[in-house]
């Protein structure tokens, strides 16, 4: 007995030390990580001027005037207009991605048709493909068609299920729907149609969730694309309204440059925040970013 | 597993089939084959049906647009078709050895995934392996260390780098505390690119999940067996741990390499669109943009986005072929 005993204690202190270790590194790389972010947040509330002396997060003088003036601050448009652009992008791309995404899944989870397994290689094959080499015939396309300086081409793609990601997370998730459902359904005289919208969509929200979430913070966050298409500053999204807020002010305005980021990245978090399960389930199992 | 049932389920059906269509050709007085033959055009009707959103986009928006890139870049259009022309592979030429920038944002990018890359997964699973300790506030810190991949291709925080590596940020302020007087690292060429990897590293919170996911599905059964041997905590780690959770390893190294290839925002914001300091951080992807979206070198930009895409491909297939000799499935587990 004592010998048992003695052979465990030391063994149970060395793992609360472990602990312990384990603890303190974490938490330091978690604050090191964090800091700029953390910086950032402080920033936008200091007076122009503390920006670029001031390192702490401590805030002395607390103000509002950068959120004020930064909304002003790039010529001519206000980033009223520039959240206005970026919501109403976002909101067509989830909407988008949810209903074409779904219908694709539904077909290659569901439906047995010939040809079926080629197009899901060919939509597999799509995941991987380079952005950049679709990139100069899509813009030649959406430029004969008049889109440039739209926001079809940021929009039209989504409701065509281009972003493939989300064609094989939903394919997964309808995979897993038990089958009798359907089958009790169709006996009773639904089509597809119906078995679609009435039992699997229900079904599915979880998926379809986390599909709306990424949808969101992907396109909130897109660079490229706007920046290619849109090109009357009346039509900017966020993150391009800021690229020219930092080119506008290589001069001072730093609070002000630093309210406008960290505004532009709370939707993003606050989506996170609310999704935050689905999220992480659904990047553990496809790799989602 | 439910795919191979469905399948079995088919094989099944389908003799069926092909004999009810022989029995209605004869002439039916059944119902029940004929229903069959509907079932299967129906099935083949909606199929087609709701695969079409994603049919027209595959073929308007990717394909035809990819194939279109490809006789692209045999020419050398600039903005107006009526003076195009087929310049055979000038283009590829051109891009191999006259152009001064290509070889250089070739070898930028390259290091960039070559190091960064490697750097991201080696935190990611360091990180993921002390979580999967059964320590508390997991949540918290699983929270903490993955949001910075939901910002990481923001323009806000390419916008913060630039003052976080600048000459009075709080790099250089951190380093004064130990007495270093650090320049800026963003303007000097032998550092920029470094700014640029360090923010791909710091966003390893995605990995990170994946493989705590993975981490967490290694059967306990096998250390357990492997302490009775005798086995220590690293021997355990190395000859359990790693070679269970190796798909996850090839998965997440696929995903970071191809993303690292593409990476575009943070490095055109950070140089302010130029590739700058020196071209040290002209990537790839920047060089095309400047040579199509700027210069409207679209043929050009064509070869160097199909080039792009051949290296792309043949690095993703050498690893999953070098995954031959280091990943290990579960057995009797079909890939």
């Amino acid at each position: 007995m004592t010998a048992v005993a003695a052979r465990h204690r030391p063994h149970q202190v060395s793992h609360r030390v472990q602990r312990t270790f384990i603890h303190v590194g974490l938490v330091s790389a978690a604050f090191v990580m964090s800091y700029p972010l953390l910086w950032m947040t402080a920033s936008a509330f200091r007076p122009s001027e503390q920006v670029l002396v001031e390192d702490s997060l401590w805030v002395s003088t607390p103000t509002l005037e950068n959120f004020v003036n930064g909304w002003t601050s790039v010529a001519q448009t206000s980033f009223g207009t520039f959240f206005l652009n970026s919501l109403v992008i976002s909101a067509l791309a989830v909407l988008g991605n949810v209903l074409s995404c779904s219908l694709a899944a539904y077909a290659f989870a569901r439906l047995r048709f010939p040809g079926r397994r080629v197009w899901f290689a060919l939509m597999i094959g799509t995941i991987m493909l380079p952005y950049h080499v679709l990139l100069i015939p899509q813009y030649l396309l959406f430029n004969s068609l008049g889109w440039v300086d739209t926001f079809l081409p940021l929009v039209v793609p989504r409701f065509l299920a281009t972003e493939a990601f989300f064609v094989f997370l939903l394919v997964q998730f309808f995979r897993l729907i038990p089958k009798d459902l359907a089958e009790a359904a169709r006996i009773d005289g639904c089509g597809h149609a119906r078995i679609f919208g009435q039992i699997m969509v229900p079904l599915a929200v979880p998926a379809l969730a986390t599909t709306a979430a990424f949808s969101f913070i992907w396109s909130w966050n897109d660079f490229l694309n706007p920046l290619i298409y849109l090109t009357s500053q009346g039509n900017y999204t966020v993150p391009i309204g800021l690229a020219l807020f930092v080119d506008a002010s290589g001069t001072s305005n730093y609070g002000g440059l630093f309210a406008m980021s960290l505004l532009s990245l709370l939707p993003v978090i606050g989506f996170f925040l609310a999704f935050q399960r689905l999220l992480l389930d659904g990047i553990s199992t496809t790799g989602l970013k | 597993m439910a795919v191979t049932t469905a399948r079995a389920h088919q094989r099944r059906r389908r003799p069926a089939g092909s004999g009810a269509g022989a029995v209605a050709g004869g002439g039916s007085h059944q119902r029940r084959p004929d229903q069959g033959w509907t079932e299967t055009r129906r099935a083949t009707l909606a199929g087609y049906l709701f695969l079409s959103p994603w049919l027209l986009g595959f073929f308007g928006i990717t394909a035809l647009p990819m194939l279109g890139s490809l006789a692209l870049s045999f020419t050398n259009f600039s903005g107006s078709f009526s003076r195009m022309e087929w310049v055979g592979l000038d283009n590829y030429r051109i891009m191999f050895t006259v152009d001064p920038a290509y070889w250089g944002s070739v070898r930028v990018t390259l290091l960039y995934v070559l190091l960064s890359v490697p750097a991201m997964l080696v935190f990611a699973l360091t990180v993921a392996t002390l979580l999967n300790k059964g320590i508390r506030a997991l949540g918290i810190y699983r929270t903490v260390f993955y949001i910075p991949s939901l910002l990481g291709s923001s323009v806000a925080i390419a916008v913060l780098w630039r003052f976080v590596w600048g000459e009075s940020g709080l790099v250089n302020a951190v380093l004064g505390v130990v007495g270093i007087d650090g320049r800026s690292w963003i303007g000097n060429p032998d550092t920029a690119l470094f700014t640029i990897m360090v923010l791909n590293v710091w966003t390893f919170g995605s990995p990170m999940i994946i493989f705590l996911a993975g981490l967490r599905q290694v059967p306990t059964e096998l250390y357990e067996a492997a302490a009775l041997d005798g086995a220590g905590r690293r021997a355990r780690y190395w000859y359990i741990t790693l070679p269970s959770i190796s798909p996850v390893v090839l998965f997440n190294g696929i995903l970071a390499t191809i993303g690292g290839f593409q990476a575009f925002t943070q490095v055109y914001v950070v140089s302010g669109g130029t590739g700058g300091p020196a071209g040290s951080t002209l990537f790839y992807t920047l060089l095309l943009y400047q040579r199509a979206f700027t210069e409207l070198r679209f043929g050009y930009a064509s070869a160097m986005a199909w080039a792009l895409l051949v290296v792309i491909a043949a690095v993703t297939a050498a690893v999953f072929a070098s995954g031959r000799f280091w990943v290990h499935y579960g057995d009797g587990e079909e890939r």
